[in-house]
């Protein structure tokens, strides 16, 4: 397999979107929140290589074609934000407050939890970007001198978990507000999240999208005070 | 030719984007510079809707398939990943919960504030 997989250039790709389609028709057979389309193709895709003793990069080769097409899918969430650009006007109080609230219960959280559970500096600095978009949190982390490679599997586990709960999460706390649901589901779980809140609705994905950004850039500054806690 | 028009706008800003990140020495990733770059294109008019349009949400809508590489991507750092498992997990968990709920009610609070201070005036 592992040959085979090499040689083709549609095999990655092929498997990635496969496994995407059958998560969401388990998903629309039984109404349940585990199965969600994005987790069950990350389950399923890795059960499929290991069962076919197929290495990660020999994936790789060409999922990344994939990964490829997220710098201009982010560009293009320009799109929603301009489309809600007037409800952004009317609401930035409520945009920015709520955005950095966010950031900092994210920096606070990790603190405390890794003071409680006495993690070393190192520990602690690789965790404090894990809420935000990959590319920033990764140059966060490194600039820190965190572990680079864990950041990036927390922040990805993050947007999973983000991606799977944020509406549970949304009716626990009763936020009830469009606005208010995005700008939550983007600051706590950055893109993976956001592609949730689209398929909740436009206002909701807007606000998300928004908020990879904000959340994103106010995390360069608020990790580096944070950084000297502990 | 109209998608394959807007495709080349959207390539083109990401390409501008990537020579932002290059020259500018902050940890700000392409992508955003990029989205920063097509919001002001599209708000002051120099870009119209209709020239992105398509192909953007063609992009938006299949975007949650393209995190299933770096999801899988999880196989090879879970030797990494593994003592530190039981701290990660309960701050991944717990962070998810609060930082979802505080920017949640947070903004929900000042967004009904509003709501209601215009009944009243």
């Amino acid at each position: 397999m592992n040959d085979f997989f090499m040689n083709s250039a549609f095999a990655g790709v092929a498997l990635s979107l496969i496994s995407y389609y059958i998560g969401m028709e388990l998903k629309k057979k039984f109404k349940i929140g585990l199965f969600n389309p994005l987790l069950v193709a990350i389950v399923l895709t890795i059960l499929v290589l290991l069962a076919a003793d197929v290495d990660y990069d020999v994936y790789n080769a060409g999922a990344k074609y994939l990964s490829w097409l997220l710098t201009p899918a982010t560009v293009c969430l320009a799109i929603p934000l301009y489309e809600q650009f007037e409800l952004l006007k009317a609401n930035w109080k409520a945009v920015i407050a709520g955005i950095v609230s966010g950031v900092i219960t994210s920096l606070l959280t990790v603190f405390v939890l890794s003071f409680l559970m006495d993690l070393s500096h190192q520990e602690y600095v690789t965790l404090l970007p894990k809420s935000i978009t990959t590319a920033i949190g990764m140059g966060i982390s490194e600039e820190l001198g965190g572990h680079v490679t864990i950041t990036v599997a927390v922040i990805i586990i993050t947007g999973v978990i983000g991606n799977i709960f944020a509406e549970t999460i949304c009716k626990i706390f009763t936020i009830k507000e469009p606005i208010a649901q995005g700008l939550a589901i983007g600051t706590a779980a950055h893109a993976v999240g956001t592609a949730k809140a689209m398929e909740i609705g436009e206002i909701e994905g807007a606000m998300s999208s928004l908020s990879i950004a904000v959340a994103g850039i106010l995390t360069v500054i608020g990790a580096s005070v944070f950084a000297q806690f502990l | 030719m109209k998608v394959l028009k807007q495709f080349l706008i959207i390539i083109g800003i990401s390409l501008v984007g990537e020579a932002l990140n290059y020259l500018i020495p902050l940890p700000v990733p392409a992508s955003i510079y990029g989205m920063v770059l097509l919001f002001v294109l599209l708000l002051t008019g120099v870009l119209k809707l209709d020239a992105v349009r398509t192909a953007g949400k063609f992009l938006i809508e299949i975007m949650p398939v393209m995190f299933v590489p770096a999801g899988v991507g999880l196989m090879v750092s879970w030797g990494v990943l593994q003592p530190m498992l039981i701290p990660v997990s309960i701050i991944t968990v717990v962070a998810v919960i609060t930082v979802m709920g505080v920017t949640g009610r947070v903004s929900q609070f000042i967004i009904r504030r509003g709501k209601r201070g215009e009944k009243q005036s």
